[in-house]
């Protein structure tokens, strides 16, 4: 019996002993976070690129170290609404009862192309066409004037910020999305399906564009950051900074004032991002 | 005086071993303490999937047949049901044993019966290696490989598929089945070959007739043992599956496991769905401990 007792106690303290520990240094990192200026960012990794390049610019002038987390919109606004995170990034609009809890800065546009193999004939595409293909209407390529090929839907994983606006913008829901379609995980993994398949059609932010993958034009529209901001060119989304009205920093609100000052927005332009004036 | 000093020394040696008993007693404890810790991180692990899988359905109202049995996954829309996934999962896992275990076995009859000894010197190590390759690495090369060879030689027109899948997991439980089933042959008896040729009988059919039934149990365990490498995997299977809501009907259709379900929404789910993440986990564990039973069996069996 009393073995048993001491091997229970013995176990106890382990255990006590392990958490305190966790404790210990979870009190710690928070306490330097404060003394050296850490910015807890993360969210969007739609969004995630720009705020790298803007916070590695920002720490050059500022005595601040910012780290991002490139989780995803949803993960990144929960962490904003928890406190996980100072700043949340999101590549979509804010739900109605997100809207109640965070304070939201537009920081840069982004648009939003639709892709396909450098070999696909189909350059110019109308928003009920994109509709008609991402959900299964339209399944041949000869149907929109292209080769007579089958069409390979690659789609974004649902929860996705990328995702739920181009679906928002096009017009249909995550049901409705043909069921056959490629889910893949980034803007990297569609662009490298679609570029290695010439049936293949797939979404990707403006700032992964580059000559694997063939551009379309939405409604005769070509995709750039000028039709955008002219808002010629439909598909496009805002690039979200969310915070707690309470919880933002003296360091955070000095970030963000940062991105949207010209210093700012220029690199915002140069990631391919497309700035607000 | 010479009582003395004797008194001393069996004081010093009593002294001794209760230094040693309580050393003994501390190691044994220590001991227990790591051995506690893997049975406690297997309770906390089913306690937290259990909890948080078993929620929608006892708090929320969700039916748990509804979500075995359900075609539709559409967390967005409230409609979780993972059957395209059970189904590819097995589907995957069948298709991999199909394939895998032939070549595992007749590898490992290779190298325990036939091989000369310089050949097994470089088979061998190659095996074992493959069981150390990181499975990302395997999904790497599938999508490297064998998802472009589907498109451009075989014709299929995405390559990520059932069949991609099959032929990426059948490749990763080959150490698995070779392995195992590679000792349950060596550990048939000599005399057991002796007695056969000694009839008569030809070197092969003796392998066939003889040693491979002797060693049934081990070969069974090899093959339930690959089974698991293979419903388990994810991070291969992610990349060459086409992750695609359905349910499978051809080799080339593109399928989402289970695994690879949670894995693929984990990061962006909250809510409800997370916890159908969890639950999809359960459904997931369910197979393993089926397949964990199925093992004791056989190996209680085997004993017999």
């Amino acid at each position: 019996m009393g073995y048993k007792i001491k091997m229970a106690m013995l176990m106890l303290c382990l255990t006590l002993l392990l958490s305190a520990c966790g404790v210990k240094k979870e009190e710690k990192k928070g306490a330097s976070a404060h003394h050296s200026h850490t910015l807890a960012i993360s969210g969007s990794t739609s969004v995630g690129p720009l705020a790298e390049k803007l916070a590695e610019k920002y720490e050059e002038i500022d005595n601040i170290k910012i780290e991002i987390n490139q989780i995803g919109s949803s993960a990144g606004i929960t962490n904003a609404i928890n406190d996980v995170s100072e700043i949340g990034m999101s590549s979509r609009e804010l739900k109605e009862e997100e809207k109640a809890r965070l304070q939201e800065t537009i920081i840069a546009y982004d648009g939003i192309v639709v892709v396909t193999h450098p070999s696909n004939k189909v350059k110019d595409l109308t928003m009920e066409q994109i509709k008609d293909i991402f959900t299964g209407k339209i399944t041949n390529w000869k149907d929109l004037g292209g080769d007579d090929l089958e069409i390979v839907v690659v789609s974004r994983e649902d929860g996705s910020g990328s995702r739920d606006a181009f679906q928002e913008i096009v017009g249909y829901s995550s049901g409705e999305l043909i069921r056959n379609a490629i889910v893949a995980s980034g803007n990297g993994n569609i662009k490298t399906t679609v570029a290695t398949n010439k049936h293949a059609v797939g979404f990707i932010s403006f700032e992964y564009i580059d000559e694997s993958v063939s551009t379309v034009n939405v409604n005769g529209v070509e995709a750039t950051a000028e039709n955008v901001l002219a808002q010629k060119y439909s598909l496009a989304r805002p690039f979200l900074f969310v915070h707690k009205e309470e919880s933002l920093t003296e360091e955070g609100q000095r970030f963000i004032d940062y991105i949207l000052s010209p210093e700012g927005q220029a690199i915002a332009a140069e990631t391919g991002a497309i700035p607000i004036k | 005086m010479t009582s003395l000093p004797l008194k001393k020394e069996t004081e010093k040696i009593g002294k001794s071993n209760k230094r040693k008993y309580r050393l003994e007693k501390f190691s044994g404890n220590l001991f227990l303490f790591c051995a506690l810790l893997s049975v406690i991180s297997l309770l906390l692990i089913i306690c937290f999937v259990f909890y948080k899988g078993a929620h929608p359905f006892l708090a929320e109202g969700y039916r748990f047949l509804d979500f075995l049995l359900g075609s539709d996954w559409v967390p967005s829309e409230d409609k979780f049901g993972i059957l395209p996934m059970i189904i590819a999962s097995l589907y995957a896992t069948i298709g991999a044993l199909i394939i895998g275990v032939p070549i595992g076995l007749l590898t490992a009859i290779f190298l325990a019966e036939i091989a000369p000894k310089s050949i097994a010197k470089i088979i061998s190590p190659a095996v074992q290696l493959l069981a150390g390759i990181p499975s990302v690495l395997y999904g790497v090369f599938g999508l490297a490989i064998i998802v472009p060879f589907l498109q451009n030689h075989l014709g299929l027109i995405k390559g990520q598929s059932l069949v991609a899948v099959i032929l990426v997991l059948a490749i990763m439980m080959l150490p698995t089945v070779v392995t195992v089933a590679e000792t349950s042959i060596r550990a048939v008896p000599k005399t057991y070959r002796e007695g056969s040729l000694a009839l008569g009988a030809s070197p092969i059919g003796t392998i066939f007739k003889v040693v491979v039934p002797a060693a049934k149990s081990g070969i069974m365990t090899a093959i339930v043992l690959g089974m698991g490498r293979a419903i388990g995997e994810t991070m291969a299977v992610i990349l060459v599956a086409g992750n695609s809501l359905i349910i499978p009907t051809s080799l080339t259709d593109s399928v989402r496991p289970l695994t690879t379900n949670i894995a693929l929404e984990m990061g962006y789910a909250f809510g409800t769905h997370q916890e159908m993440l969890f639950a999809t986990g359960i459904v997931l564990f369910s197979f393993i401990l089926i397949l964990n039973f199925t093992l004791a069996r056989i190996s209680s069996k085997g004993g017999n």
